[in-house]
């Protein structure tokens, strides 16, 4: 994966975990604030990621070497 | 024969021929007097040569026919036929000189059983991957939810590479598409096939492949039908999608893959769709702001046991967490608590934004800061409420 989208997965994962916690467990008002301040901000960062330009799209060759050599498709 | 022989004029040891000369004459009259035909049989005795080239012979309840199929004749042949098999094929009548042997050149061969020799070829090569676990349901991995590299092997050309690059645009624009372009069918797909798939593995964080054509004859989709791609697709460090031609179509390649699903389906099968992932979000959003207002009104409810025991000079401290808490209560579509502050709540924090809830936190001279709409407030306890 892309560290972009690594972190998309992972940015919904602690978002899953937040709320998760934030329903589940007894926390102090600080940590219920601290973990929905950091919930909001991933949930605007997700939310961002939604509106990126269009899909980048590739080909891929083989060189005689053996060596990978990536150009942009035209197809 | 070029000199003229008489085939009945050598009666006399003197004229006798040579077994070149008769082997070449009768080679000529067999060849002249029985073009090429269709011949109806079983096959028997079948044998495959290191050469490619098979040899076998038909029969019927009368009479045998010896047989051979050159390689560069059978290759196009989806497989071998199996002795016992009923076929037609198309030959020329020769004689093999240097045996003595009357054959048949064989040029074509059908088999009259169902399904023919493409359902045997697929039936034996289904039966080797089995036999290696490769068809076992428990190899298959789940695709990724959000995949933010994938890769289509397929033809430059056909329809399919589009199909997945518009449907994937639409649905899952972030994405970083690698097409690897083969040739699909005809002579040396199998090879380029498995080239192609070879250099899946080599594409760096990729996470998911899709490999496949749009639909065709069932020559046409046969590569995909080879063993050997198939335990190419099998050999692919990321999961791969198998989309060969269309929803009746079922090759090989789908029975190896994770997932196998038609060509315009595929990318679909590969991608989460954005407006599905932003109503996710959305609730994501909605449990995150109820989950604050519930665990907001738990603690209202130990402040309100508290205040019951507490002397009358804590009750407008503890009054205005209250009000706080139930107005991040109230705010469940907000998505930030600070929004509370814009209706002229405040929140006080120590430096290290620890909210301040007690009394005891605030012992007189305590410096602490206060959280307003439009920034904070250095404060300090006065000590004057007791």
């Amino acid at each position: 994966m892309t560290p972009e989208q690594t972190s998309f997965a992972r940015q919904l994962e602690r978002l899953e975990e937040i709320v998760r916690r934030l329903e589940a467990e007894d926390l102090d008002l600080d940590d219920a604030l601290k973990l929905f301040e950091e919930g909001v901000e991933r949930l605007r960062q997700a939310r961002e990621r939604l509106t990126v330009a269009e899909a980048k799209v590739k080909q891929v060759l083989s060189e005689h070497a053996g060596k990978l050599r990536v150009e942009d498709f035209d197809g | 024969m070029s000199h003229g022989l008489d085939l009945f004029g050598a009666a006399s040891p003197e004229g006798a021929w040579t077994v070149g000369e008769v082997t070449r004459q009768a080679r000529a009259v067999l060849e002249s007097g029985l073009g090429p035909l269709w011949v109806r049989g079983e096959v028997s005795g079948f044998k495959s040569w290191q050469s490619g080239h098979w040899y076998f012979a038909l029969r019927d309840r009368t009479a045998q026919l010896r047989c051979v199929m050159f390689q560069k004749d059978n290759r196009r042949l989806p497989g071998p036929p199996t002795d016992g098999m009923q076929v037609f094929v198309f030959g020329r009548p020769t004689v093999w000189e240097d045996k003595g042997e009357f054959r048949l050149t064989v040029i074509e061969l059908l088999s009259t059983e169902r399904g023919g020799l493409w359902q045997l070829a697929f039936e034996k090569a289904k039966a080797a991957l089995q036999k290696d676990g490769l068809l076992d349901p428990a190899r298959k991995r789940p695709l990724p939810l959000y995949p933010a590299r994938l890769a289509i092997v397929t033809s430059k050309d056909g329809a399919a590479v589009r199909d997945i690059i518009a449907v994937t645009r639409r649905r899952w624009p972030f994405l970083e598409l690698f097409v690897i372009p083969t040739k699909v069918q005809g002579d040396g797909a199998e090879d380029a096939i498995c080239r192609a798939l070879a250099l899946l593995g080599r594409i760096a964080r990729l996470d998911v492949a899709i490999v496949g054509r749009g639909g065709g004859s069932r020559e046409d989709l046969w590569s995909f039908n080879s063993e050997r791609v198939a335990r190419a697709v099998a050999a692919v460090p990321v999961p791969v999608i198998s989309a060969v031609g269309h929803e009746t179509d079922t090759t090989l390649c789908d029975l190896v893959a994770d997932h196998a699903p038609t060509p315009s389906a595929a990318a679909e099968a590969a991608t989460p769709d954005r407006r599905d992932v932003a109503a996710d979000l959305g609730q994501l959003g909605a449990r995150l702001a109820r989950g604050l207002s519930h665990r907001s009104e738990r603690v209202t409810q130990r402040l309100d046991r508290t205040l019951d025991r507490l002397g009358g000079a804590a009750s407008l401290l503890l009054e205005r967490h209250r009000h706080q808490l139930s107005a991040l209560s109230g705010r469940l579509d907000a998505l930030s608590p600070l929004k509370i502050l814009e209706r002229g709540y405040s929140l006080a924090r120590d430096a290290e934004g620890h909210v301040l809830k007690r009394i005891a936190q605030f012992p007189p001279g305590r410096a602490f800061r206060l959280r307003v709409r439009d920034g904070e407030v250095a404060a300090r306890a006065t000590g004057d409420e007791a």
